[in-house]
């Protein structure tokens, strides 16, 4: 589904500070998958993850998916390839402050345009699937960090994308937090989303959800 | 069209309650915002209103005034000098004046004293402006005295009293009769304080004026327009005094709505990233922020423009019209005709609405650009 071939990612090319992040990764990850980076602080796992998710460009090399180049496409294509296909959970969730947990969860369909009634519905029956609905209205700084995980997980599915990318989903969650993020992941895993994720967490890597783990160290994938 | 009109919809409402979230912010930048605009529109409503005021009451002055001059100041008009205009073509009619100015010491005010051309009043009483009755708290049928410049005191009976709605143009107006007046300012027979011409045909006035001053070198004639662009120019000068003294504050606004709208915060540096994160284009991210620029400067703007219409003609301008209407020490009061012009509302729309709009464009367009993957960073 998603292809890479050496892929590289410089940041501040040229500059006295530049910087390689990854240094020629080809990697195939296939569709309907849960599937995990792994790998010591620094390794270019987000780094990758923002090459997957059409966060960002790579410096050379290609990114395909579904067989189609979109490593050199313009922002505005990216955007909507982003917007369409891949939902983000991120490391500190980046939910919006001073806005409801709803509110919260309808904003990446903002810009499509999508009737408010459909919209709202949606979101409502996300909430409601991840145990949330009695917080709807709460202002997301006013929940619990397991809880506004899973706001951030109902924002990253309201566009209903076929990829769902989580960067360091367990980082800020005690363990049975953690243990409740991972049976999120296992259904989805059970509906065939493809799911890609970083975590050096073993209760992730180590998880029965997670299909392939992918190791990492210094920019380069480490052969299993 | 209707997904883009929703969109739309729903940029707004995240813009408004972007809005709300920072509500001590945006207020305080509303209230200061549309205290300017209620500023600058009342100076420009009132001293448009009363340069309109001033121009409709002197469509009904004479087309031409002839005043005779000794040594480049007025002098009286001698007996005789009517005659010698004699009949100038074009002229409808002709007529000597009778005028002058009384200092009155109890109220410590200047009275202009007219006999009206018809000479209607009755000897011994007088017509009387609203401000000085209200003064010297007349009304018909009272009794009052003045004393002439020449210490002999003469009492009248006041037979009325002017109409308010004519105030602007009446405030200190005394008519008299003829034979009272000159008895009282001991006013030589036969003189008279200047000549009113009418003349029918507006594009022979000019040319009548210089025949009158060929005919009479010693006299100077005043045309009406000279006198509305004078009133034009002294409201106009009094509006730009007043707008320099406001410059200050105009100022001080202007740096406030700079480095409000134009510094991001790290907060809004941080939603933006977000945005852009989960699908937004960096467009939506720029029409937001425009959104929010236009709610606030355009209801600041409709906030401040009502609140100077209903300062200036509902309840008559007290913040500016001693500076504006600048009368003496008998203060005409009077309800402005509401009148709006449309130049002048663009033109503080394009002054007040579109610098702003500029402040808030360039930084988010700098702040939208960045590329997304910074939000994973943070």
């Amino acid at each position: 589904m998603i292809e890479l071939r050496d892929v590289r990612k410089a940041f501040n090319q040229g500059q006295h500070n530049e910087y390689w992040a990854l240094s020629g990764i080809s990697l195939a990850i296939e569709a309907k998958q849960v599937t995990a980076l792994r790998g010591p602080s620094g390794s270019g796992k987000t780094t990758l993850l923002t090459l997957i998710g059409c966060l960002a460009r790579p410096t050379s090399g290609r990114v395909t998916l579904h067989g189609r180049d979109i490593s050199g496409l313009p922002e505005r294509f990216l955007t909507d390839i982003r917007r369409k296909t891949f939902g983000f959970v991120f490391q500190q969730f980046n939910l919006i402050k001073g806005l409801s947990a709803i509110e919260n969860v309808m904003l990446p369909a903002y810009p499509t345009g999508r009737p408010h009634r459909e919209l709202a519905a949606r979101a409502e029956a996300l909430l409601e699937r991840l145990r949330l609905a009695h917080r709807r209205d709460a202002r997301v700084e006013w929940l619990s960090g397991g809880e506004q995980q899973r706001v951030a997980i109902a924002r990253a599915l309201i566009n209903d994308p076929e990829v769902l990318i989580a960067d360091e989903p367990t980082a800020n969650l005690d363990t049975a937090l953690a243990k409740e993020f991972m049976a999120i992941l296992e259904s989805f895993g059970a509906e065939g989303r493809t799911v890609i994720l970083t975590s050096h967490d073993p209760l992730v890597v180590e998880s029965a959800a997670v299909n392939r783990v992918v190791d990492m160290r210094d920019g380069l994938l480490v052969a299993p | 069209m209707n997904a883009w009109f929703t969109k739309q919809r729903r940029l707004i409402d995240f813009t408004l309650a972007s809005l709300l979230r920072r509500k001590g912010r945006n207020l305080g930048l509303l209230a200061v915002y549309a205290l300017l605009v209620f500023v600058l529109a009342s100076a420009m409503l009132y001293a448009h209103a009363l340069r309109r005021e001033a121009a409709i009451i002197l469509e009904g002055a004479p087309e031409v005034v002839l005043q005779r001059l000794v040594a480049g100041r007025h002098d009286l008009i001698p007996p005789g000098h009517l005659e010698r205009i004699g009949r100038v073509r074009g002229v409808q009619e002709m007529r000597g004046r009778l005028w002058g100015y009384y200092y009155d010491p109890v109220v410590k005010a200047n009275y202009t004293f007219l006999v009206p051309p018809d000479n209607g009043i009755a000897k011994g009483t007088l017509v009387v402006g609203p401000a000085l009755a209200r003064e010297r708290g007349m009304s018909e049928n009272t009794g009052i005295s003045f004393r002439s410049y020449s210490g002999e005191l003469f009492s009248f009976v006041v037979a009325d009293v002017l109409p308010q709605a004519s105030e602007l143009a009446s405030a200190d107006l005394v008519l008299i009769n003829e034979e009272d007046f000159r008895a009282f300012f001991a006013y030589p027979a036969g003189h008279y304080t200047d000549i009113a011409l009418s003349v029918a045909n507006p594009a022979e006035v000019r040319n009548i004026a210089i025949k009158l001053s060929k005919q009479l070198p010693d006299s100077r004639p005043i045309l009406r327009e000279e006198m509305q662009r004078t009133y034009a120019s002294l409201f106009d000068w009094r509006e730009g005094i007043m707008l320099a003294l406001l410059s200050a504050s105009i100022l001080a606004f202007a740096i406030l709505a700079w480095e409000k709208a134009s510094g991001l915060s790290a907060d809004e540096k941080r939603e933006i990233g977000i945005l852009k994160a989960i699908g937004w284009e960096t467009g939506d991210v720029i029409k937001m922020k425009l959104w929010e620029g236009g709610l606030i400067s355009l209801t600041a703007f409709l906030l401040g423009f009502v609140g100077a219409y209903l300062h200036v003609f509902k309840f008559g301008a007290p913040l500016f019209a001693p500076v504006l209407k600048g009368w003496a020490v008998l203060y005409p009061r009077f309800d402005l005709v509401p009148v709006i012009d449309g130049l002048q509302v663009a033109t503080l729309f394009f002054f007040t609405v579109f610098p702003y709009m500029a402040a808030v464009l360039v930084p988010i367009w700098r702040a939208a650009v960045t590329d997304p993957d910074a939000v994973m960073r943070s």
